[in-house]
Formats: structure tokens, C-alpha cells, sequence
């Protein structure tokens, strides 16, 4: 089985979030970025595959050459070789085309995304990924096993969990659950040296267009200070939520 | 030309995303100068959609559509949308309709903005305004291509009434076996209790708690707002609650009316997922804890003296107002 885990960059969860230009450009001025988490899940479950299935697991990103620490960081993890192209991703749809060329090329038989990245949070790469090759796709995939070429998922729906019969060639995009946390692996000093000498193909990006642009940003408008209510006084708290903020 | 919504239902019945999908439509298309047409599959009432802005439905009724089945259904919003040369198309942005988004998207080759959070900013170009960075910010996006889906994000926009005169038509739609090769074959979903997705009270708790055990008060003060629960990553970590359960950045977004949280500390991932609320009251005994800095009500104090008098309270105040 050969898998491509498609990892987006993006800033680490704690960071804070700026505008530069005119509010018109994310300031990455001092932050840090890693593996999308939601990727960070795939990719932990397609190293069980690996480990227990023989699979070969490639991940591809779009991205400039500032992207490459973290690539060589899900090399450091496992994957066997990683792909870069060369190129901003402009937008989902721009991307989702380069990595379907890619995909396409390299004859995998899962591709591995996330549910969203958690920076522009577009949620629309895998599905659009998996329309282009006409592949079977599974979205918020929390759990997923493969025998031959039988797939059964899980996704998680508004309210509970939905299992899927589904076969390979398939495309999912996953978030937490398809492993547990516990199973995150930190790259060790063997897996960082081994990773230097594994292949980061850079490759030129495929003509696409871009459909939607970012303008402008804003930020969520500055919260007034909490009201405190002491805590042997519910009915306070009670009176507020129905006839201040009409909440109950 | 017409605004296509795509309204979902639930075993006939129109889910509340559908009424505040439609009445974005209708807000989309008054500023468009176009009519609304709604796709809506086997459903019951189809004439209700009327109420929020639609002119026209376009109802589907075809057994190999029982399930939601995401190939399936973006191939009959994709065929309504040709057939009405609907050019601009509004979804909601439930599990479901993200999951047919991309393949929507791909099909009609066009661009899609989801979490959508307001009226279009202007229509020419088209610029709307969504969430970004998981809730620390917003963008104004402007959306090129010819085609456009807008993702309208729950309990944004709002539901608002019209009454509008409806025409309701059958059509029908292509259904091809290879769109069911993913096919659903169990659905385990808690019935008869709010999901975090749809909830107005979404009340959630976190390591606080102490353990598992505890979250009977939890349960019960859900039960007395009709509310969904949910809780912190690391809760849903230890197995204390179902993943399903697990709210925040790396979890599911809420966008409740009003949010309660309950031995949370406020870490900033947690927070991106659950700001996007209307009204947020915190429970924690640690004056210090960051959620302060993000709710607009709080409670200094312990849950477990909290949460059962709060609990009483709200009984009273129920039965006194019900
Ligand atoms: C990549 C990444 C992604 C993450 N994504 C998420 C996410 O999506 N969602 C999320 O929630 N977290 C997420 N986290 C974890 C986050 O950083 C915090 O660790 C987590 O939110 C803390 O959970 P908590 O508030 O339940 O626990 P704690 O931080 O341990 O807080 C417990 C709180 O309970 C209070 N307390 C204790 N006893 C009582 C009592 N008797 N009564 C009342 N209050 C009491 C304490 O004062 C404290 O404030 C993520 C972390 C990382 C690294
Ligand atoms: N620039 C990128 N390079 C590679 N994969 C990406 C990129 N952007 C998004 N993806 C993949 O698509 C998923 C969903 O992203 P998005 O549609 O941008 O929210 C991510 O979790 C990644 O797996």
C-alpha cells in the first residue's frame, strides 16, 4: 500500500494571531509553525500502517522552501521520502490541484489529509483532492482500517459516529481520534539523523487557478471585563443570563 | 437567476441550519437583485422554507437518498444549480454539508468560502466575511470564480422570517452506484439529546472535575437547559468523555448561544474553538484562570457546591417560568 499524507504548515496552536500591510497579511513575525495537527493524526496512523502493514508512506506539501523544517520533521517521524511544490498556497482549490497532480503521478492508493488546516481553516483539500482523481472519500475520519482493499471508517457526524464500508483508492480527512493522543511521537535524535538522508523532492507547481482571495483581516473586537457573580448568590447569575443577555 | 440553498433535513424534518441557510439566501439574493431556490431532499414540509425567503423549492424524493451520502447529495445540489444556472450557492456548514463542500466545490468548479459569519460584505466583487486562524480572527474573502459556495456558519447569521410565496416542484436527480462507493453502514447517534452542533446551550466541563464519576451534575444541569454537553481536550484524553465530546481548536467549534464551562481552564486552544458564543460563563475556583479574561459572566467558586445549587436555581426559575 502506498499512502501520501499531504501536511499543511501552519502556526503552532498557541500562537498569537497578527495582521501586517493594512490588516491585509498574517504577521509571522516570531511564530512558530508546525504539522497542521489534524495531519499530525494521519500521518501517526499511516506510520501504523507502515509499521504493521509494510505500507510506504510519502507526505507532500505546498509550500515555499520555509516549509521544509517541518517536512523534515514527518521524515524525522517516519515517512519514507517527502515532496514538496514549489508554490504559496493561494488558495484550497489551487492546492487541492497541486495535489492531485501529484497524487496522480505517484499512483497511491490513500491519501491522507486533514479534516482542516487550523490556520484558514478551508476544510475543502481532501474532498477536493478526492473528486479530481475520482477516489472514495471519508471526512472527519476518526478511525480507519484497511484489509487488502477494503477500507472501514468512521467519521464523526453532528451527534455521534457514522461506520463506512468503503475500498481503496481513497482519500480521508482525518482529525483526532484516528489515533490517540498518546501515540503522537516526538522525533528522536536517530529519526532526525536518518531524515537528513531521506528524499525531499521539490517540484514545480502545475498551473491552477485561484478562486477565492483574503482581502483583509480583522480581529474578534476586544471583550468587555467578566461580571462576577459570588458564588452563594446563583439567583444573581440566574437573573443575568435571562434578562441581561436573554440566554435562558 | 437564482440563489440555490441547499436546506438539510433529518428524517423529513428541516434542520435549524436549513431556516438560517434560507434566510441567508434571501439576504444574499436581495443584495444580488435574484430570486432563492431551495434543494431540499425527502423532506416532509417543504412549503416552510417559504417563511425564511425561499421563492422556490426544488424537492427530491428518491429512496437511494434515505442516507446522507456525500457524493450523492453534492451531485443533486450540483444538478439543481445547473438546471437553475444558480450561480452563487449557500450551504450550512454542519458535518454533513463540509463533508459534500470539497466535492461540491470540485464539481462545479468553484470557489467556496465556509464559516461565514455575516451578510456579504459587497456583491460585486463578492466579499464575505468568515472566521479564520480557528475563531482568533476574521477575513474578508473575496470569492473570483464564476461559480461560488458560501458555508454559513451555525447561529451567525440567524434565522429570520419573510414569508415569502413558495412554489414547491419535484425534481429529480442522477443516482449513480459509483457514488455509493463509501456507504454508510451503521449510524450510532445519541437521540433525544442536543448535539454540541445545534445546541443553544452547550454546557461543558473540564479537568476540574476530577474524574469521570463527577459528571453526573454535569448531565443533570444539561438536562435542566436542554443543552448538549461537551468538554476539554485533555477530559476526552484521559477517556473520562467520548472524543465526540471534545470542544476547541483540535475538537469541534461551538457557536452556541450561551456556553457554560465548568473547571476549564481557558487555554488558548480550548478558547479558539468556543469563542465564537454568544454568552460565555465560567465556574472555577482559581480567580487567575485565563477563561475569566474570555467570559462574560463568572463564578469564583467550586463545582461541586456550584453546579448543584446552580442546578436547584434553574429548576425553580423553570418551573416559575415555564
Ligand atoms: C496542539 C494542541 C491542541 C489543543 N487543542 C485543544 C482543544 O481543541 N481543546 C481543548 O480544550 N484543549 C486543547 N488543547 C489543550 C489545552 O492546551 C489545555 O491543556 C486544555 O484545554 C486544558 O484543559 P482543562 O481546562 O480541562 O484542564 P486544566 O488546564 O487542568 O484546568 C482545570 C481547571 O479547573 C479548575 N478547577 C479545579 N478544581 C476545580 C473545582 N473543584 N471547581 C471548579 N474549577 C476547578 C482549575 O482552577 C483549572 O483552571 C490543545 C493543546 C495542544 C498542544
Ligand atoms: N499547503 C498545503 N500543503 C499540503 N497539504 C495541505 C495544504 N493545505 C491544506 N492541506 C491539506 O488539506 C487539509 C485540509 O486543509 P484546508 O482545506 O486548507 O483546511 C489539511 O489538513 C492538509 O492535509
Amino acid at each position: 500500500m502506498k499512502i501520501l499524507v499531504c501536511i499543511s504548515n501552519v502556526p503552532d496552536t498557541t500562537s498569537k494571531i497578527n495582521f501586517t500591510e493594512g490588516d491585509t497579511k498574517f504577521d509571522t513575525n516570531g511564530v512558530q509553525f508546525v504539522i497542521n495537527p489534524n495531519d499530525e493524526f494521519g500521518l501517526t496512523r499511516a506510520m501504523w500502517f507502515k509499521e504493521k502493514q509494510g505500507a510506504t508512506v510519502h507526505v507532500a506539501t505546498v509550500g515555499g522552501a520555509q516549509t521544509e523544517p517541518t517536512i523534515r520533521k514527518a521524515l524525522a517521524i517516519g515517512a519514507d521520502e517527502a515532496i514538496r511544490i514549489n508554490a504559496e498556497p493561494t488558495d484550497g482549490f489551487f492546492v487541492a490541484r497541486q495535489l492531485a497532480e501529484v497524487a496522480k503521478n505517484g499512483g497511491y492508493d490513500l491519501i491522507i489529509a486533514g479534516r482542516e488546516s487550523i490556520d484558514y481553516n478551508g476544510g475543502m483539500v481532501p474532498g477536493i483532492i478526492a473528486t479530481l482523481l475520482d477516489m472514495n472519500f471519508v471526512n472527519t475520519c476518526v478511525s480507519l482500517e484497511i484489509e487488502g482493499t477494503d477500507a472501514k471508517a468512521v467519521r464523526e457526524i453532528d451527534g455521534g459516529n457514522e461506520t463506512i464500508a468503503t475500498s481503496l483508492p481513497l482519500v480521508i480527512g482525518g482529525q483526532k481520534g484516528l489515533v490517540e493522543e498518546s501515540d503522537l511521537r516526538i522525533p528522536n535524535m536517530r529519526g532526525i539523523m536518518m531524515a537528513r538522508k531521506k528524499a525531499l523532492h521539490v517540484v514545480e507547481a502545475t498551473d491552477a487557478p485561484t478562486m477565492t482571495a483574503d482581502v483583509k483581516f480583522e480581529k474578534p473586537a476586544a471583550k468587555g471585563p467578566v461580571k462576577l457573580v459570588d458564588a452563594g448568590n446563583i439567583d444573581e447569575l440566574i437573573s443575568l443570563l435571562h434578562n441581561e443577555a436573554k440566554a435562558i | 437567476m437564482s440563489v440555490l440553498v441547499y436546506t438539510e433535513s433529518d428524517k423529513g424534518n428541516f434542520k435549524k441550519n436549513a431556516f438560517e441557510a434560507v434566510s441567508y439566501a434571501y439576504e444574499v439574493a436581495q443584495q444580488l437583485g435574484d430570486t432563492v431556490t431551495a434543494l431540499a431532499i425527502n423532506a416532509s414540509d417543504c412549503s416552510v422554507l417559504g417563511q425564511y425567503g425561499a421563492n422556490k423549492v426544488k424537492h427530491v424524493s428518491n429512496e437511494q437518498l434515505t442516507n446522507f451520502n456525500a457524493k450523492a447529495y453534492a451531485n443533486a445540489i450540483a444538478e439543481a444549480a445547473i438546471s437553475e444556472n444558480a450561480k452563487t450557492i449557500i450551504i450550512s456548514s454542519s458535518a454533513d454539508s463540509k463533508f459534500l463542500s470539497g466535492i461540491l466545490a470540485a464539481k462545479l468548479n468553484a470557489g467556496y468560502v465556509p464559516n461565514v459569519v455575516a451578510a456579504p460584505v459587497s456583491t460585486s466583487p463578492l466579499v464575505v466575511k468568515r472566521t479564520a486562524f480557528s475563531n482568533k480572527g476574521f477575513a474578508h474573502t473575496e470569492i473570483t470564480s464564476e461559480t461560488r459556495i458560501i458555508g454559513v456558519s451555525n447561529n451567525s447569521f440567524g434565522v429570520v422570517e419573510h414569508g415569502v410565496q413558495v412554489d414547491v416542484e419535484d425534481f429529480a436527480v442522477q443516482v449513480n452506484d459509483k457514488d455509493f462507493g463509501a456507504k454508510s453502514v451503521e449510524v450510532d447517534k445519541v437521540v433525544g439529546k442536543a448535539t454540541i452542533a445545534d445546541a443553544d446551550v452547550v454546557v461543558s466541563a473540564g479537568r476540574g472535575l476530577k474524574g469521570p464519576e463527577n459528571w453526573g451534575m454535569i448531565e443533570e444541569l444539561a438536562d435542566v437547559l436542554g443543552a448538549a454537553t461537551a468538554c476539554s481536550k485533555p477530559v476526552s484524553d484521559l477517556g473520562w468523555r467520548p472524543h465526540g465530546e471534545h470542544v476547541g481548536q483540535t475538537g469541534k467549534p461551538v457557536a452556541s448561544n450561551l456556553y457554560i464551562a465548568i473547571g476549564i481552564s481557558g487555554a488558548i486552544q480550548h478558547l479558539a474553538g468556543v469563542s465564537a458564543s454568544k454568552t460565555k460563563v465560567v465556574i472555577n475556583t482559581d480567580p487567575e484562570a485565563p477563561f475569566f479574561k474570555a467570559a462574560d459572566y463568572g463564578v469564583v467558586g467550586d463545582a461541586f457546591e456550584v453546579v448543584p445549587q446552580l442546578i436547584e436555581k434553574l429548576k425553580e426559575f423553570k418551573a416559575q417560568n415555564a
